[in-house]
């Protein structure tokens, strides 16, 4: 690599899975310059996927997700300060207390936060939570560990519902109150989200779906006591947690003339930002869940994903081209996957369900809870979802590369004839109509040209 | 020569020593149809692609009337290595509640110590010799009393079920041109008998369990039904025979591989924390398995060649691990090899179950062998071969110790 991109000072903005890998890929590659890594929270990385999951159920404390380092980044750890706004020209990051960072190259690696519940002093009441950081998880496991009466969790994306699910494992009764019309439509379409309601409800859920949470309410104390809902009824709960989707971590760069906004941070392909005015710059680059990259398998449409394993690919794609130049850097190609545990079952998804019109059932069934459904758009694999069948995906992500023909040619061992040749509306919902973000959007539109806005009412 | 007959030479017994060539030949060839009508696939690329096809079938039924072999019953039950989903998935699941996670997670952990244990004491047996067969004094028996510590059989009914073992490996070896039908016969005997010894065995702990699998099989069943009294024979025949007709070709290939390069057998010695990466690198560079067979359950088309339904094709992993277009350099032995994403262990729905436990016998085992290899010498190179070519490995490994001091 040219001497002056081994050198310059580097900061990565953002201090968790993205944020990490792409500090301990510039050293991999030869990065020999000052690296200053900048994170709101007072903690080092750590990894998110098991504070809904293992934490919830009492297995693990909260702060024992610490993410293993590959290598040490040598890196100075400025933690605990937020940055406040992004100088272009002058190239430099500023930061809440006063001081300001001068960069080379620079990575935005912000994430993302939890939706808030909009009425300020409803949601400050006792009993009410997010969950998206440590603290968030370690709070709500204690509550959850004093035996509440009842949970009530409003949204019914993957964070809701893994929510809902630990609070069953633990005996705890849980109401979930979804705008949509079934857990998990917005992800995956209307097949699987018939089965997600279906499994809630035999592990005991009271699911109410087609209806929105309109107030929080609490007792003269400040304790949360319960719910009114749209259908007029009400709910009583000890605990309400709100699982409404994320928000990108944007604001701060409101100022920078770079095009940020709510569906994240736009780049290229190479992770390269683009400024306000489409052009792309050589010195910023974007990972993780605040990116907004286009996609061929999509048509090049801008995703905006919230995906563990997209957050590691891009990251280290975008710190292999932040120390080279021209040919050398690379295209930031994964296709998305994701993966949930929730009320015994595995989920896991390669591709963009919502990319889709058509969705088939191709190996096992409904009935059994084992299977795959693939998902299509105008006669091309598009997507696949497993439910405990996460061995298969492998095969259908090769199909998604290939942009095999939809559906799938019938045959497999454990398809049921007749079942693996009819495929189904896909039945992916706008958006705008859910409770819980999706954690795949295409920023564009959908194939059916609608705008979607991934901004839930609520 | 004609790559139509590449099965028929690389099951002769005269390649046993060095088929890579031929696998190089296949490579070339891409997919290859034999005289029989079957194919032969040695691409990397293209045998993963077929591992997580679900149109192909690990269940010999499914097999063309050319190519049937004998009528299916006579090979009931069925374990589930030869079955497709969903019942293979019942049995596996079932197979693994009292061997891996979810519902035993520190199952292979324990044995550690008992694998530790064990490889002292054959150590300790080889003391003062100076000539050692690798295999009949330490390769073999090792697995065969972790398997029997880990089923609970008793080790001293070893004699009588390695006959069965062997008459149930040679059916299952893959010879083309030839009538298998005396072998599957003898093979399906030896599979009833070992069942039943096996079920016996089993039944004999119900009501007062031990800490080995066949208690937990009978006293210990899935709560939605457990095994039936042929699936538990069938199971437990399919651990027991894989269990140590597998993991001793993968100890002695490791011995022999590593005397045959002294410089990186010096290295591990001085390294030992390379030796996880050094029996993975085994497992690509001469692994345990080199065959398996898959059948169409339609027309499949695998590197523009449509293979179809019902004919036989035969995967060749020890091919695809030394594909070029997968792996650098790879007729070269690196145990610091990275990215080495071998097919030692198969890949897809059915990678192997035992794959856990056989690591960790044989990170025990070369790692308590090191200290005594470096002066070590090979008596006959190549060594010679057990007789199947799908489960290949030396026969006997005679080497030369130095006397002790």
């Amino acid at each position: 690599m040219p001497g002056d991109l081994r050198e310059g000072p580097i900061v990565i903005v953002g201090a968790s899975l993205a944020g990490l890998r792409a500090a301990e890929k510039l050293r991999e590659e030869g990065f020999t310059g000052s690296l200053t890594v900048v994170g709101d929270e007072p903690h080092p990385p750590y990894d998110r996927p098991p504070l809904s999951k293992q934490v919830l159920l009492g297995m693990s404390a909260a702060d024992t997700t610490g993410l293993p380092m590959r290598r040490d980044p040598d890196a100075d750890w400025r933690l605990g300060v937020r940055a406040t706004g992004l100088d272009l020209v002058g190239r430099q990051v500023l930061l809440a207390d006063g001081e300001s960072l001068p960069y080379d190259r620079l990575l935005i690696a912000t994430g993302t936060r939890a939706r808030p519940w909009p009425q300020p002093e409803q949601a400050a009441l006792d009993g009410v939570f997010t969950l998206r950081t440590r603290e968030d998880a370690g709070c709500l496991a204690e509550r959850l560990a004093a035996g509440p009466r009842r949970v009530l969790v409003i949204g019914a994306g993957f964070t809701g519902s893994e929510i809902a699910s630990a609070c069953r494992e633990r005996g705890i009764e849980v109401t979930v109150a979804e705008r949509g019309t079934a857990p998990l439509v917005g992800a995956l379409g209307g097949t699987l989200a018939r089965l997600a309601a279906g499994l809630q409800r035999a592990h005991g859920v009271d699911l109410r779906c087609g209806v929105t949470v309109t107030a929080l309410c609490g007792n003269d104390g400040g304790r949360f006591t319960g719910a009114d809902l749209s259908d007029g009824s009400h709910i009583d709960a000890d605990v309400c947690v709100i699982a409404m989707g994320a928000v990108r971590n944007v604001e701060w760069l409101a100022d920078s003339g770079l095009a940020a906004g709510p569906h994240g941070v736009a780049c290229d392909a190479g992770c390269r930002a683009f400024d306000m005015y489409g052009i792309v710059t050589d010195d910023v680059f974007v990972a993780g869940d605040v990116s907004r990259f286009p996609h061929p398998l999509f048509d090049y449409q801008m995703l905006s994903l919230e995906h563990w394993g997209n957050a590691v690919a891009q990251a280290e794609v975008a710190a292999h081209n932040m120390i080279s130049s021209g040919p050398p850097r690379r295209p930031h190609l994964a296709v998305p996957v994701f993966w949930s545990s929730q009320f015994g079952v595995n989920i896991k998804s390669v591709g963009v369900p919502t990319y889709s019109d058509q969705v088939v059932i191709a190996q096992g069934s409904l009935s059994e809870r084992h299977l795959v459904a693939v998902y299509g758009y105008r006669g091309r694999i598009t997507a696949a979802v497993t439910v405990n069948m996460a061995k298969w995906l492998e095969y259908y992500q090769g199909l998604i590369e290939a942009a095999a023909p939809f559906p799938p040619a019938p045959g497999a061992a454990d398809g049921h004839p007749l079942v693996t040749e009819f495929a189904l509306p896909s039945d992916v919902p706008d958006p705008r109509g859910l409770s819980h973000g999706p954690t795949v959007a295409l920023t564009g539109h959908l194939p059916d040209r609608r705008l979607t806005v991934v901004r839930p009412a609520g | 020569m004609a790559v139509d007959t590449l099965l028929e030479r690389i099951t002769d017994y005269a390649n046993r020593p060095d088929p890579y060539p031929l696998y190089a030949e296949l490579r070339e060839a891409g997919v290859a149809r034999q005289t029989d009508g079957s194919y032969l696939v040695g691409g990397y690329y293209d045998i993963v692609a077929l591992f997580h096809n679900p149109r192909l079938s690990s269940d010999r039924r499914n097999r063309a009337g050319a190519y049937s072999g004998l009528p299916a019953d006579e090979e009931e039950p069925r374990p589930f290595i030869r079955l497709d989903d969903p019942e293979h998935r019942r049995l596996r699941s079932l197979a693994t509640r009292p061997f891996g996670p979810p519902h035993s997670p520190g199952r292979i952990d324990a044995m550690r110590d008992e694998i530790t244990r064990i490889t002292d004491e054959l150590i300790e047996s080889l003391q003062g010799r100076t000539r050692v067969d690798v295999v009949d004094d330490f390769a073999y028996p090792l697995p065969v009393s972790v398997i029997c510590r880990l089923l609970g059989v008793p080790r001293e009914d070893e004699p009588t079920f390695r006959e069965w073992s062997n008459a149930i490996i040679d059916s299952s070896d893959i010879r083309p041109g030839e009538n298998l039908g005396t072998s599957q016969r003898a093979g399906n005997q030896a599979r009833a008998q070992m069942g039943r010894y096996l079920v016996d065995l089993a039944e004999q702990r119900r009501g007062h369990p031990g800490d080995d699998m066949l208690s937990a099989f009978v006293n210990d069943p899935d709560p939605t039904g457990g095994l039936t009294r042929e699936e538990l024979a069938a199971t437990a025949v399919l651990l027991l025979v894989a269990g140590h007709e597998t993991t001793v070709n993968l100890i002695t290939n490791g011995v022999l591989t590593l005397l045959r390069h002294p410089d990186q057998l010096e290295r591990l010695r001085r390294e030992p924390d390379l030796l996880p990466g050094a029996v993975e690198e085994l497992l690509r560079y001469e692994p345990p398995v080199h065959l398996l067979e898959r059948i169409p359950l339609t027309h499949v088309d695998v590197a523009g060649t449509t293979i179809p339904k019902g004919v036989p094709v035969v995967l060749v992993l020890a091919s695809g691990n030394r594909d070029p277009k997968r792996f650098r350099d790879p007729d070269r032995f690196d145990p610091t090899r990275r990215d080495n994403q071998h097919l030692g262990f198969g890949s897809g729905v059915h990678i192997c179950y035992g794959a856990p436990l056989a690591r960790v016998e044989a990170q025990i085992a070369l790692g308590a062998l090191l200290p005594h290899l470096t002066t070590a010498t090979l008596v006959e190179d190549p060594p010679p071969y057990r007789n199947s070519a799908v489960l290949r490995g030396p026969r006997h490994l005679p080497i030369e110790l130095a006397p002790s001091p």
